[in-house]
C-alpha cells in the first residue's frame, strides 16, 4: 500500500525554496531558531513531561535529566559557539605555492530529515535539529509514531516556536517514512534500529545522500573486583542507573549486559539486590523511578526472552511483569547461554545477565568477538586493564567507572562504529555533521611556475620534483642552471 | 570467473591479520609507507612507460599527477603519523570532575579501496597511504580500463609491502560485484556517479561507511581580465581542461562561462596556447593523452553528432580513430539542452558559455548538480564573495585550476552529486579511522540528584547543573537555597 502525506511534495518544495533563498544561512536566522527552541522547552516543559509520563511512564525529574535538560545544555552550547563554528578557518600551504591563501568555509547542505526514536523522543528529535540549524540547513523531522503524545506535542511546539517555512514536522508509521525515503533529500540523520537503518541507507544510495546511522548494540559493563565499600556503593548505584535507570533499560547506550570474575559475582547480585530495592522500593511499578515498556510488541518481545530454554532458569532477581501496565521489574540472570536470544540480541529492556569469566581479562576477548557496540563501560580503577580494554576493543565510546553520562559531554564526539552505525554528533560534531566544509583556494598571477606546463622535458621534470618534494633549493639552484639533470 | 571461495579466503587472512594487531603498531605504519616511497622510486621508470603506453600520458604529466602526489602524500604521512595516532585530550566542564576525556583514532579494519582508471597509480595509492597510517588491512581493486597498471601493481605491491596485510584484486566489473558482496569496514570509492549509487546500494547491507569520490561538471567562471594576466589565466584553463589526463579527471574543467564581450578574447588565447603545449596536428598531438578506450571515445565523438553542436565547433574537432586521441576542441555556445551539457564530458572538449554579465553564470551554475571543483578567474573581491556564498561545490579555486589536489591541508572530496567524505593529509588518516571517545571517572565523588528517589530538590539540582550553574548547585547542595518550585 503506498502512502502519500497530503501536500507533503508542495512542503519539500517550499522548504527548498525558502533554503535556497539563502534565509537559514543567516546568523540572525539560525541563533532566533535557537533561541526559539529554548523558549520552547522553558515554556512549555510542563506539556512535555506531561507526554512523557502519559507515553513511556518517566518520571518529571527523569524526563528532566535525560532529555529536556540536555537540550537546554546543548542549545546553549550551540548559541554560544555559533560564530566560531560559523568562521572560515585557515588551512595551510606550502611555501611553492605562495602567492596564494587557503581557508575551509563551512556551508549548509540544505534540506535535511532527521528521522528519531521513540525512547528519547524529544532528546533525539532536538539534539539532531540544534546541529542541523546551527549549521543553516532547512529541516524535516519525523519523530516516532511508537510514541504518539510526545510526537503530537512535538509537531505543535515546534509549530508554535519555531519558523514553520524552514522546520517542518512529518508525522506517522513507517509507511510515512517509506515515503519520506522515497524523496532527495541533501542529508538523513537516523536513530534507531539496524534493520531500519539498513533501510534508510539503501534509500539514501538511489540519490547518493550521506548519511548518519545511530544505532545500537549490546553495550558491555566489565565489573572488575572491587574492594572498597565507598566505590562499590558509588559504582553500584552507576551500573542501576545504566541498566534500569534510563527509560527503563530502553536506550541505546544503556548497559546491557555485565562481565565479571566468577569469584566477584555474588557479591555483585547481592550488592544490585540492595541497591534496587533501595533505589526502586519494593514495588518498583509503584514507585515512579521506573519507566515502563513502549508497548506491547516490546513488552511480548522481552518477556519472550526470558522464556528461552535455560534463561528462565538463570534469573536470579526479579523476573516478573504486568501486561496491563507493561511492566517489566528489574531483572538479574547469571549465566544464561550464550546462544540465547537474550545473549545475541540487544536487549532493551530491564533485564540484566551478568556473565562470569574465570579471569576479568577474559572479558576482553568476548567484547571483541561480538559486533562494536555503540558504548563499552569498565568499572575498573586497574590502570593496566583499562589500557588492554581501551587497546584492545572497539566501540563507539569507552567509558570507566559510569555510564550513559558521556552523552552529556558537549565536547565528546556521538557515535558508533562498525554495527553501531556511523557519522557522529553533540557540541561542535552535530555542526560539521550537517556542514560540508568547502575548501577555498585563492590564487594570483604575480607568480606563475612555467615547469607546471607543457611543452615538457627533463628541466621541467627536475623542477617539478623538487617543487612537490617542497625542496626549495634545489628547485633554485636547476632554475638558475646550478644543478642538472640527475 | 573468479573463483569466489578463493577469494573470500584472502580476504578472511586480511581480517586475521588486522585481528592479530600487528597493523596498530606505528612501526608497521611507518614501515609500508616507507616501502610505497621505495617502490615509487625504484619503478620510476616503468611507471613512467605503463602511464604512457596505457593513457598516453608524458612522464612529465605522470610525474606531475601521479608520482610525485603519492611521494609527497607518502612523505606528508611519515612526518605526521605520530601526531596523527596521539589521543587528543581535552578540558570537562567541573560538573564532571573529577574525571579526563580524551579523542582516539583507532583504525577500523578491513577496508576496500576502489580506483579509476584515469590516474591509475595514485587513486590507488593515495587512499592506500590514509589507510595505512590509520592501522588498516586493506584490499585495492585497481581498475580494469588500466589493466596493466593494475598488473603491475597486482605484481609489485607483494614485494614492497606486507602481503599479509595488503592485497590487489585484479578483474572488471563481475569481481567488482563479488567484493561488493563481503563485509567491509570501509569502501573507499573513486569513479562515476552511477557506480557510486550500486557501490553505497550495496554498502547498505552491511551498514558499512563509505566515502564516495565521484564527479560533475566543473565550471570555470572567466570574468574579464586585464591582457597582463589573461595570458596565465588561460594557460591555467588550458592545463587544466587538456592538461589532466586529456581532460578525463574529476576535477578537470568541464566548460567555461564568459561574458559575451569577452569570449572571442578568451578563445584566441586558448586557440594560442593550445599551439605552444600540445601543437595543431591530430595525428602528431604532443605532451596529450588519449582516450582511454573505444567506448569512451566513441561517447565523446557522439557529443559531437548532433548538427547544431557540431556547428558551434570553432576550433579542432578531429578524431584519429588508431591512436584514440581527440584534439583539444573549443566549442561556442552548444545548445544548453544538449548531452555535452547536460552530462559530465570527461574528455578534451571545451564547451564555452557566453553570458550577458558575468553574474548570470551563478544561476547557471546553480541549476546544475554541485560540481567536485569549481574555478573562477576573477579579480573582483565582490564577486569572489557572492560565488563563494552563492554556489556550492567540493572546493572553489580562485585563479587557477587542479592545484587544490596537492595542498595537504585542504580537504578533498564533493558534495551533492559529486559525492561525500573527503580525504588528503590528515583527512585520509581520518577518513580511515574511528574517533573512540573515552571518559574516565572515579568513585571519589558523586551527584546523588543524578538517582531516583525523585523529588523537587533534585529537580532544581539538575536545572542549575546543566546551566552550569556552580554557585546556584552549591548552595544547593549546602542547604542554603530551597528549591523554588511547588
Amino acid at each position: 500500500m503506498a502512502t502519500i502525506v497530503d501536500g507533503f511534495e508542495g512542503e519539500l518544495k517550499e522548504l527548498r525554496e525558502v533554503f535556497n533563498s539563502g534565509k537559514t544561512r543567516e546568523a540572525s536566522w539560525r541563533r532566533s531558531q535557537l533561541q526559539g527552541i529554548l523558549s520552547l522547552f522553558k515554556e512549555r516543559e510542563s506539556d512535555i513531561m506531561e507526554a512523557l509520563n502519559q507515553d513511556l511512564g518517566k518520571h518529571n525529574v527523569e524526563a528532566y535529566r535525560d532529555e529536556i535538560g540536555i537540550v537546554i545544555k546543548s542549545a546553549n552550547y550551540a548559541l554560544g559557539n555559533l560564530k566560531k563554528w560559523m568562521s572560515s578557518k585557515r588551512a595551510k600551504l606550502p611555501l611553492a605555492s605562495f602567492p596564494s591563501s587557503a581557508k575551509l568555509v563551512p556551508e549548509p547542505l540544505g534540506v535535511v530529515l532527521i528521522i528519531s526514536s521513540w525512547n528519547f523522543p524529544f532528546g533525539l528529535s532536538f539534539e539532531p535539529t540544534i546541529g542541523a540549524i546551527a549549521a543553516g540547513n532547512a529541516v524535516i523531522l519525523k519523530p516516532s509514531e511508537l510514541a504518539p503524545t510526545c510526537s503530537s506535542v512535538l509537531a505543535n511546539t515546534i509549530r508554535d516556536y519555531l519558523d514553520n517555512s524552514a522546520i517542518k514536522v512529518v508525522e506517522g508509521g513507517h509507511h510515512v517514512g517509506e515515503y519520506l525515503l522515497r524523496h532527495k533529500f541533501d542529508k538523513i540523520f537516523f536513530t534507531g534500529g539496524a534493520r531500519v537503518g539498513e533501510i534508510v541507507m539503501t534509500a539514501a544510495a538511489k540519490f547518493l545522500t550521506p548519511v548518519t546511522l545511530e544505532l545500537g548494540g549490546k553495550c558491555p559493563a566489565l565489573v572488575d573486583f572491587i574492594s572498597s565499600s565507598w566505590d562499590k556503593k558509588i559504582a553500584i548505584k552507576r551500573i542501576i542507573w545504566g541498566k534500569y535507570g534510563v527509560c527503563g533499560g530502553q536506550a541505546c547506550i544503556g548497559i546491557d549486559y555485565i562481565l565479571t570474575q566468577k569469584k566477584f559475582a555474588p557479591t555483585l547480585v547481592e550488592l544490585l539486590q540492595k541497591y534496587i530495592k533501595k533505589s526502586f522500593g519494593d514495588n518498583p511499578m509503584y514507585s515512579h523511578s521506573m519507566t515502563r515498556i513502549i508497548n506491547k510488541k516490546h513488552f511480548t518481545r522481552l518477556k519472550g526472552l526470558l522464556e528461552e530454554p535455560g534463561v528462565k532458569s538463570s534469573i536470579v532477581y526479579g523476573g516478573k511483569s504486568d501486561e496491563e501496565n507493561l511492566f517489566i521489574e528489574p531483572t538479574i540472570l547469571v549465566d544464561p547461554p550464550l546462544d540465547s536470544s537474550i545473549m545475541t540480541e540487544e536487549i532493551f529492556g530491564p533485564l540484566l545477565p551478568i556473565i562470569t569469566v574465570e579471569r576479568i581479562e577474559d572479558s576482553v576477548e568476548f567484547i571483541r568477538a561480538r559486533p562494536k557496540p555503540l558504548a563499552i563501560y569498565g568499572f575498573t580503577s586497574n590502570e593496566k586493564l583499562q589500557k588492554k580494554m581501551i587497546s584492545e576493543t572497539s566501540s563507539g565510546s569507552i567509558t570507566f567507572n559510569d555510564s550513559i553520562v558521556q552523552y552529556a559531554v558537549d565536547t565528546l564526539p556521538f557515535g558508533g562504529v562498525g554495527g553501531s552505525g556511523f557519522g557522529r554528533y553533540h557540541g561542535k560534531y552535530s555542526f560539521e555533521n550537517f556542514s560540508h566544509q568547502k575548501a577555498v583556494m585563492m590564487r594570483g598571477y604575480l607568480i606563475d611556475f612555467g615547469f607546471r606546463y607543457p611543452p615538457w622535458n627533463n628541466k621541467k621534470l627536475q623542477l617539478l620534483k623538487s617543487g612537490l618534494r617542497y625542496d626549495y633549493i634545489t628547485l633554485v639552484f636547476v632554475k638558475l642552471g646550478l644543478k642538472g639533470k640527475a | 570467473m573468479i573463483d569466489d571461495l578463493e577469494m573470500r579466503r584472502s580476504v578472511e587472512e586480511l581480517r586475521l591479520t588486522f585481528k592479530s594487531g600487528k597493523t596498530r603498531s606505528g612501526d608497521w605504519r611507518k614501515a609500508q609507507l616507507r616501502a610505497i616511497l621505495r617502490l615509487i622510486q625504484e619503478n620510476e621508470d616503468t611507471l613512467f612507460r605503463l602511464l604512457q603506453s596505457e593513457l598516453g600520458k608524458h612522464p612529465v604529466e605522470s610525474y606531475r599527477d601521479e608520482i610525485g602526489v603519492v611521494k609527497k602524500s607518502a612523505d606528508h604521512a611519515l612526518t605526521y603519523i605520530d601526531q596523527w595516532m596521539s589521543p587528543k585530550k581535552g578540558r570537562l566542564p567541573l560538573v564532571f570532575f573529577p574525571a579526563s576525556r580524551k579523542v582516539l583514532s583507532e583504525p577500523l579494519g578491513l577496508v576496500l579501496i576502489i580506483g579509476s582508471w584515469n590516474f591509475p597509480i595514485s587513486l590507488i595509492l593515495d587512499p592506500l597511504i590514509g589507510a595505512i597510517s590509520a592501522g588498516n588491512t586493506v584490499v585495492l581493486k585497481p581498475s580494469e580500463l588500466a589493466p596493466n597498471c593494475a598488473s603491475f601493481l597486482a605484481n609489485i605491491l607483494p614485494s614492497y609491502l606486507d602481503p599479509k596485510a595488503i592485497k590487489v584484486i585484479e578483474g572488471g566489473i563481475d569481481v567488482s560485484n563479488q567484493l561488493l558482496q563481503y563485509k567491509w569496514d570501509k569502501i573507499f570509492f573513486t569513479g562515476s556517479t552511477k557506480a557510486g549509487k550500486i557501490v553505497m546500494a550495496a554498502a547498505a547491507m552491511n551498514l558499512t561507511p563509505v566515502t564516495l569520490e565521484l564527479g560533475g561538471k566543473c565550471p570555470v567562471i572567466f570574468d574579464c581580465l586585464p591582457n597582463s594576466d589573461l595570458k596565465v589565466a588561460a594557460k591555467r584553463v588550458a592545463s587544466g581542461k587538456w592538461g589532466g589526463c586529456a581532460g578525463q579527471a574529476c576535477i578537470g574543467v568541464d566548460y567555461v562561462i564568459v561574458e559575451q564581450k569577452f569570449a572571442s578574447t578568451l578563445i584566441e588565447q586558448l586557440k594560442k596556447t593550445i599551439k605552444i603545449f600540445y601543437g595543431d596536428d591530430v595525428k602528431n598531438l604532443k605532451n596529450f593523452s588519449k582516450i582511454i578506450n573505444k567506448g569512451h571515445f566513441d561517447r565523446l565523438r557522439s557529443y559531437l553528432e548532433d548538427p547544431a553542436v557540431a556547428n558551434s565547433i570553432v576550433y579542432g574537432g578531429s578524431f584519429d580513430d588508431t591512436s584514440l586521441i581527440i584534439e583539444p576542441t573549443i566549442l561556442l555556445d552548444p545548445p544548453l539542452d544538449a548531452a555535452i551539457m547536460n552530462e559530465e564530458i570527461f574528455g578534451p572538449l571545451l564547451p564555452v558559455i557566453t553570458m550577458d554579465k558575468i553574474e548570470e553564470s551563478i544561476e547557471f551554475i546553480n541549476s546544475k548538480p554541485k560540481p567536485l571543483a569549481l574555478y573562477a578567474f576573477t579579480k573582483n573581491e565582490n564577486f569572489k564573495k557572492r560565488i563563494l556564498a552563492e554556489t556550492s561545490s567540493g572546493s572553489v579555486t580562485f585563479n587557477d585550476t587542479m592545484v587544490q589536489f596537492v595542498c595537504d591541508d585542504l580537504p578533498f572530496g564533493g558534495v551533492g552529486q559529486s559525492g561525500f567524505g573527503r580525504y588528503h593529509g590528515k583527512y585520509s588518516f581520518d577518513t580511515f579511522s574511528h574517533e573512540k571517545a573515552v571518559l574516565e571517572r572515579s568513585f571519589y565523588l558523586e551527584l546523588e540528584p543524578r538517582h531516583p528517589p525523585w523529588s523537587t530538590f533534585k529537580l532544581e539540582f539538575l536545572r542549575s547543573a546543566y546551566d552550569y550553574n556552580y554557585v546556584r548547585m552549591l548552595l544547593l547542595l549546602l542547604g542554603l537555597k530551597r528549591p523554588s518550585n511547588p
